[in-house]
């Protein structure tokens, strides 16, 4: 895998939304380099979107309190407790596309102008030349008969062909970094197959890096190269897909891999993940996961920080790794 | 083993459009199931969008009217029941909805919700009797008796879909359908709720039917499976003979696309291209050819008749047994000893295994806050 200064690095990020008592997302980190996909992996609620939006510069002004948090972008710094996230880098180096394609799309515009629209927005071109460079990203993202679909409204797509042409709209300006927000998560498991493939082919030919957030570790499996796993607005473990896999260290990670119902092996009962998430009001101190965890002890009640437990693998839990400091009794 | 519940040649066709100036569109979203429901198993009926599992399930229960066939549960047509009849089938089958945020009233009590069920089935009941009912649903499902008071928006999830759960066994039903009752929840919630409605089906003798797309999850709690596809099933069997052996391509095709944490293949898996054709205007012969590898010219004309072999798998596919002989290569799991350790470890502990600590956290790993 590429082995080079990160295309994209995320530093401490810290935000809280107005009137509630924790921050959403505390010290988050990230990094991605060009031609790699992260995988950002959590349950609803644990923050992975809002630090997507966060790093797009989406969330409303007012709405959160930005604590701490430098972005370094293609080599430009931004404190994002200061700086506006430039709005010419959305859209342009940095693209995103949503997990509904339908509300994404504006219903009463032709295809071909709404992704013309992005493609002027961002060159200045003529726009000829923007129905030309929109006619090459239909083609491109493998939709048949882009000249015709180019005049048709939004309604006349399917579910996996309208994220088609969200794809194609965000690839349209050559982004250097594409921000997937549950790309597939509203389609099909036949779609979900085709539109993974068709990304991973894309960024294979563009070199772009990704930001993949889903919560699906099976889609992990599939493209990740790195991954972060999200819990409660921390990142509880990072580091390259593999290790994940093979040398899983958070209980959050070990209950979500046991919790996934699986197509091979036996057929037993499933492991849980006791209770539900807590809300943001009833957010526990210390380490958030320890009023689900099954190893919690008295330590939890103070932040494990992270630590590093093999190259570029690093975890937030007092007890990793489990096996070397617990047993089951007797 | 005998039947609870049987659809014969069950068809259900919409009419849409039309209206001043188009010609209407006749929706072909059922079109010629024949099913026979076991007493006591869990039957799945696996698809994807628009292949008219949902439609099936409502028709099954009546809460559409088939355009032909009929549907029979324990000797009762439930096709032309009314009255009385239909009040006793209403009572012996129950629904449990997909979407826990907009299948409970949100004005009403949790204790209302499920003892609305019980004032309509069981009148007899006094309210006393009635408050402690709901209160052993609750517990049954695995909520708390002061629970009963609350409203629904105060509830996560995967607690709401608890309380449709016990609103569809307060009645005492023989027979539950879930259309897609945990594919709106989080991973960990959701194996909690397939747990859970296993347990039932155990433990009070439940047939349950269950409507899915995704076979992983039904792998883990059904007998029996049938997928479908444009309106028909093209292929029924137990679920370990289905998932270990798929005949019809469609089905391997569906088992190739889910992408399964064990399989990190990263040379990308078998696509089928294209998408499931409406079912306004379904492709003549075998549906499935214009996605099919294998497809013919007979597929494009002939529909393809159900076979059904000897231990009652059936497929409706004229050459499965030319592709059978290729079998489906599955995965290996793949782990490594370390995550067969800690998956093994954490499984005791949530089973309620005693943990005990056998070294300190290291000093630097505590940092206070």
């Amino acid at each position: 895998m590429p082995d080079q200064s990160p295309l994209l690095s995320l530093s401490k990020l810290s935000l809280r939304f107005k009137g509630q008592p924790v921050c959403a997302v505390e010290d988050v980190s990230l990094s991605v380099a060009a031609g790699e996909i992260l995988c950002v992996v959590g349950e609803s609620g644990c923050g992975k979107s809002v630090t997507a939006m966060a790093l797009m510069g989406l969330l409303p002004p007012g709405a959160a309190e930005i604590h701490g948090g430098v972005m370094t972008f293609d080599g430009q710094a931004f404190d994002l407790t200061k700086d506006r996230v430039p709005s010419d880098l959305r859209g342009g180096r940095i693209a995103m596309i949503f997990q509904e394609p339908m509300t994404s799309l504006n219903p009463v515009f032709r295809v071909g102008e709404q992704i013309a629209e992005s493609v002027q927005r961002h060159s200045g071109c003529s726009r000829g030349d923007a129905r030309l460079r929109s006619l090459e990203m239909l083609r491109c993202v493998g939709l048949p008969s882009p000249e015709r679909l180019l005049d048709q409204y939004p309604h006349q797509f399917s579910g996996g062909q309208r994220q088609r042409v969200m794809i194609a709209m965000a690839l349209a300006n050559d982004p250097r970094l594409l921000i997937a927000d549950e790309p597939t998560t509203a389609l099909d498991v036949t779609i979900q197959a085709q539109i993974l493939n068709l990304i991973r082919d894309l960024q294979r030919d563009t070199g772009m890096g990704t930001i993949m957030i889903t919560h699906d570790l099976g889609v992990v499996a599939d493209v990740a190269d790195t991954v972060a796993v999200m819990y409660g607005g921390h990142i509880v473990e990072s580091g390259p897909m593999t290790e994940i896999f093979e040398n899983p260290q958070h209980p959050y990670t070990i209950g979500l891999m046991a919790s996934v119902p699986r197509l091979s092996g036996p057929r037993q009962r499933l492991t849980t993940i006791n209770g539900t998430v807590p809300s943001i009001r009833q957010m526990p101190s210390g380490c958030r996961f320890r009023t689900r965890c099954a190893f919690a002890a008295e330590t939890c009640s103070t932040r494990p920080a992270q630590a590093e437990v093999g190259p570029d693998h690093s975890v937030a839990c007092h007890f990793a790794p489990l096996e070397q400091m617990l047993k089951v009794a007797g | 083993m005998t039947a609870i519940l049987e659809a014969r040649d069950v068809k259900k066709h919409f009419r849409i459009g039309g209206g001043l100036f188009g010609k209407a569109a006749l929706v072909r979203a059922v079109d010629g199931v024949s099913l026979s429901i076991t007493s006591g198993e869990t039957f799945a009926i696996v698809g994807e969008s628009g292949c008219g599992k949902s439609t099936l399930a409502r028709v099954l229960m009546r809460l559409l009217d088939p355009t032909e066939g009929e549907v029979v549960f324990d000797g009762t047509a439930v096709t032309h029941a009314s009255g009385r009849t239909l009040a006793d089938l209403r009572r012996n089958m129950q629904f449990i909805f997909q979407d826990p945020f907009s299948s409970l009233n949100p004005r009403m009590t949790v204790g209302k919700l499920i003892g609305e069920p019980l004032e309509i089935h069981a009148p007899q009941l006094s309210a006393k009797d009635r408050h402690a009912k709901v209160a052993d649903l609750l517990a049954q499902v695995g909520l708390r008796r002061e629970h009963a008071g609350r409203y629904p928006h105060e509830f996560s999830g995967g607690q709401r879909q608890r309380i449709g759960i016990a609103r569809a066994l307060a009645s005492g039903p023989r027979l539950i359908i879930g259309d897609e009752p945990v594919s709106a929840l989080d991973v960990s919630v959701q194996a909690q709720v397939i747990n859970l409605l296993s347990d039932l089906g155990r433990d009070l003798g439940l047939t349950l039917i269950l409507i899915a797309h995704d076979l992983a999850v039904i792998r883990h709690m059904s007998d029996r499976v049938a997928v479908m596809y444009l309106g028909k099933i093209v292929e029924q069997g137990t679920t370990d003979a289905l998932f270990e052996a798929p005949r019809h391509p469609y089905t391997r095709a569906l088992l190739d696309a889910i992408p399964d944490p064990d399989d990190r293949n990263r040379a990308g898996r078998p696509q089928i291209d294209g998408e499931m054709p409406s079912p306004a205007a379904p492709p003549p012969g075998c549906a499935f050819h214009t996605r099919c590898a294998h497809a013919t010219d007979r597929c494009r004309k002939v529909v393809p008749v159900p076979d059904e072999t000897s231990d009652g798998h059936m497929t409706a596919c004229h050459h499965w047994r030319d592709i059978v002989d290729a079998p489906r290569q599955p995965f290996p799991l793949n782990r490594s000893a370390a995550t067969k350790a800690r998956l093994d470890l954490y499984r005791k502990a949530t089973e309620g295994a005693k943990i005990t600590q056998i070294a300190q956290p290291k000093p630097d790993r505590e940092e206070m806050r």
